[in-house]
C-alpha cells in the first residue's frame, strides 16, 4: 500500500520549528547522548549482521583458496585451484549440470509461474464471494515447509503411486514415467513441484498490487469503449509493473539457492549423477558432507558472485525506480 | 513508498457473485493447490495395505491408530518444543533488534545514515545459503553448533535487512508533530520511542514477528548443519528422519507429515492478513 505519505511530510520534518530544548544542556552534550543512542540501538543489529550474514562470505572466499579438512587453520594453499583447475568446479562435469539445473529452474519459474499466476489474477481481480477462503487455499503451498512440500510430492509420485493410478484413470497412463527416478525427467519434476509451491506467492503478490489499481482507471477506460482486454493491457498492466519487476528478483535469488526441496525429493544417488542436484545441494555434499571445505567454499563463491552479479545488474537497471529509498539513497 | 500493514479498503466495490468463468477457475486453482495437502491427511487415515492396493481413493476403513501413534511418540513432541523455542527466539530477536535498528535509521538525523541503511540491504542482494559452510565453520568455532542459539542467532541476522526494510518507512511515516508534542510534555527520544511509537507501530511489528516465526519454522539447512544431536531436532529435520527411517510404512509418514504441517496451516489461517500484507509491504519496499 502506497501512499504518498513520506514525501511530504520529510518535507515538513525539515522545517520543523526548534525544539524546545531543556535548559542546561550543552549542545555538545546533546550532541554526544545523540551519538550514545545511535550507537546503542544500531549496535546490535549491526554486529549480528555483519558478524554471521556478511563475515561468513568473506571467509569462502579465504577458505576457497585451500585445500582443507576443516580442522586447525588452513596452510594447502592452492590459489584458484578449487576453481579452475584440473579437479576445480568447473572442470567437474556434474558442477557444470548443476549450473544447468539451477538455469533451468530459474528461467523455468519464470516463464511458468509469471504468466500463470498473472492471467489467473486478472481473471480472478473482481471481488467475488468467497474470495477470502479462495486467497487461503492457493497460499497454502506457499506456508508449507519445502521439507513437508518434498515428501508429499515423493509420495504422490512414487512408481505406481498416487499420480500414476490418476494418470491411468483418467486415460493418460502413456505419460507415466519414472518421475523421480528417470535421470532425465527428475528435474523437470522438480521444477513441476516449485512451480507448485511458489505459484501461489506470485499469485498473492500480483493479485496485491491489482488492488491497488483505482478502479476509477479501468471504469474509464470501459467507459471509452476499451474491451476488457485492452483495459487490462494498458491499464492495468502497466500499473503492475513495479510488483511484477519485483517478483521477478525474488524469484531469480530464490531459485538460485534452491535447496531443500531437491535435498528431500530426490534421492542422493539420482542427486550424484548431476541429474537434479543445484549449486546448493552440490555444496553441501561436498563442503559438509565430503569434508572438502576448501572446495564447497568455492562453491559458495560462485553461488555468491552469479547472485549478487545478477541482482546488482537487475536492480540497476530494472528496479531502480522501484524500490528508490529501500535499496538506493534516499534524501531525508 | 511508504509500507503500511493496516487493513486495505477490501470492500471498495460492492460484493458480486462474479461469473461462472470467475468460479470454476478460482475453484481448479484452489483444487491444484489443496488437493495434494488434502490427499497426504487422509491418507494418514489409510493403512499402507490401502494405499498399495488404491493410491488414489477415500479412506475405507477409517483408521485412527496411525495418527494415534504419531502422537504419542515423545519424539514428535520433543521436536514441536525445539521448532517452537527456536521459532520464539528468533521472533523475539528480530523484533527488538530490528525495531531498535529501523528507530534510528528513520528518525534520527545523522552522517552516514543512508550508508548504514544500504548496509543493511546487502543482505537482501545474495542468497543466504551461499553462505552456509563458512557460516557453520563460524558457528562450531563459537562453540555454537548443537545449541538453539547457533540456529537463532544466525536467523535473526538473516531476518534483519527485510525487517528493517519493511520498518523504517512505517516509523518515518509517524508525523514530526508527534514527536514534538511528546517532546513539549517532556519525553526525551527514546520516551517517545518507548512510550508512543512502540505502542503506535503494533500492525507493522506484528506483520514483521509473523514473517519472522513462519521463516524460522520452515527453515531447513540451517538446523540441517547445525544441529547434530537428535535431541534438538526441529519438525522439518523430524519429517525427514522419519520419511528416511520408516520408508515402508507410508501411511505413517502420511501421518506424521500432516501432524507437522498442522501448526503451519493453523497459524497462517489465523496470521494470513498479516502475512499477506507483510509480503505486500515488502514489495512496496
Amino acid at each position: 500500500m502506497t501512499t504518498t505519505g513520506p514525501t511530504v511530510l520529510a518535507g515538513r520534518a525539515d522545517a520543523r520549528p526548534a525544539r524546545p530544548r531543556p535548559t542546561g544542556t550543552s549542545r555538545a552534550a546533546r550532541t554526544r547522548r545523540k551519538w550514545y543512542e545511535i550507537i546503542g540501538l544500531t549496535g546490535p543489529a549491526v554486529i549480528v549482521f555483519t558478524v554471521f550474514v556478511l563475515a561468513p562470505m568473506a571467509f569462502a572466499v579465504y577458505y576457497s583458496l585451500y585445500r582443507w579438512s576443516g580442522y586447525g587453520w588452513p596452510t594447502e594453499f592452492k590459489g584458484l585451484d578449487n576453481y579452475f583447475g584440473e579437479y576445480g568446479a568447473f572442470k567437474d562435469p556434474i558442477f557444470l549440470d548443476a549450473l544447468r539445473n539451477n538455469a533451468i529452474i530459474l528461467v523455468g519459474s519464470l516463464v511458468i509461474q509469471g504468466p500463470l499466476a498473472l492471467g489467473i489474477a486478472l481473471l480472478l481481480n473482481r471481488n467475488f464471494r468467497g474470495r477470502s477462503v479462495f486467497r487461503l487455499l492457493v497460499f497454502v503451498p506457499y506456508v508449507l515447509s519445502e521439507v513437508t512440500v518434498g515428501i508429499m510430492w515423493q509420495l504422490i509420485l512414487l512408481r505406481d503411486g498416487t499420480a500414476d493410478s490418476v494418470l491411468q484413470s483418467l486415460g493418460l497412463g502413456d505419460l507415466v514415467t519414472g518421475w523421480l527416478a528417470d535421470p532425465s525427467v527428475v528435474i523437470w519434476t522438480m521444477l513441476f513441484i516449485l512451480t507448485w509451491k511458489y505459484t501461489g506467492f506470485a499469485l498473492i503478490l500480483f493479485l496485491a498490487g491489482l488492488a491497488n489499481v483505482p478502479p476509477e482507471l479501468t471504469e474509464a477506460a470501459a467507459i471509452d469503449g476499451a474491451s476488457w482486454w485492452q483495459t487490462q493491457r494498458h491499464v492495468t498492466l502497466p500499473m503492475l509493473g513495479s510488483t511484477i519487476r519485483i517478483w521477478i528478483f525474488l524469484s531469480m535469488i530464490g531459485s538460485l539457492q534452491v535447496f531443500d526441496v531437491i535435498w528431500v525429493a530426490s534421492s542422493p544417488a539420482v542427486r550424484s549423477l548431476g541429474a537434479s542436484n543445484t549449486m546448493a545441494t552440490y555444496m553441501v555434499d561436498h563442503g559438509f558432507n565430503s569434508r572438502e571445505w576448501g572446495y564447497g567454499n568455492a562453491v559458495a563463491v560462485i553461488l555468491f558472485v552469479i547472485s549478487f552479479v545478477a541482482a546488482v545488474v537487475f536492480q540497476r537497471f530494472v528496479l531502480r525506480r522501484d524500490v528508490e529509498g529501500a535499496l538506493t539513497t534516499r534524501k531525508g | 513508498m511508504v509500507t503500511t500493514t493496516m487493513p486495505q479498503p477490501s470492500q471498495r466495490r460492492p460484493f458480486s457473485w462474479g461469473n461462472p468463468l470467475t468460479y470454476a477457475l478460482a475453484l481448479a486453482v484452489a483444487a491444484i493447490s489443496f488437493a495434494p495437502v488434502i490427499y497426504v491427511i487422509l491418507g494418514g487415515f489409510r493403512t499402507t495395505g490401502q494405499i498399495a492396493a488404491e493410491p488414489a481413493a477415500l479412506p475405507d476403513p477409517w483408521v485412527w491408530s496411525t495418527y494415534a501413534n504419531v502422537i504419542r511418540q515423545s519424539k514428535f513432541w520433543a521436536e514441536v518444543l525445539n521448532s517452537t523455542l527456536i521459532a520464539v527466539g528468533t521472533t523475539l530477536g528480530v523484533v527488538v533488534l530490528g525495531v531498535c535498528a529501523a528507530f534510528v535509521l528513520s528518525r534520527y538525523k545523522f552522517r552516514g545514515r543512508e550508508a548504514l541503511y544500504t548496509y543493511f540491504t546487502i543482505g537482501l542482494l545474495f542468497p543466504a545459503a551461499a553462505g552456509i559452510l563458512p557460516l557453520y565453520l563460524l558457528l562450531r568455532d563459537l562453540d555454537l553448533a548443537n545449541s538453539y542459539l547457533g540456529v537463532i542467532i544466525p536467523q535473526v541476522a538473516f531476518q534483519l535487512p527485510i525487517t528493517i526494510v519493511i520498518l523504517r518507512p512505517f516509523l518515518a511515516a509517524f508525523p514530526a508533530e508527534l514527536e514534538d508534542a511528546a517532546s513539549i510534555d517532556g519525553a526525551d527520544r527514546l520516551g517517545f520511542f518507548w512510550r508512543i511509537l512502540l505502542p503506535l507501530s503494533r500492525p507493522a511489528l506484528v506483520t514483521v514477528a509473523v514473517l519472522a516465526f513462519v521463516a524460522s519454522w520452515n527453515s531447513f539447512l540451517l538446523p540441517l548443519l547445525v544441529l547434530q544431536n537428535e535431541s534438538m531436532h526441529t519438525l522439518p529435520l523430524g519429517v525427514q528422519n522419519f520419511s528416511a527411517e520408516h520408508s515402508q510404512d507410508t501411511a505413517g509418514i502420511l501421518a506424521f507429515t500432516s501432524l507437522a504441517m498442522m501448526p503451519a496451516l493453523l497459524f497462517f489461517s489465523l496470521a494470513e492478513r498479516q502475512i499477506v500484507g507483510g509480503l505486500q509491504g515488502a514489495v512496496k519496499g
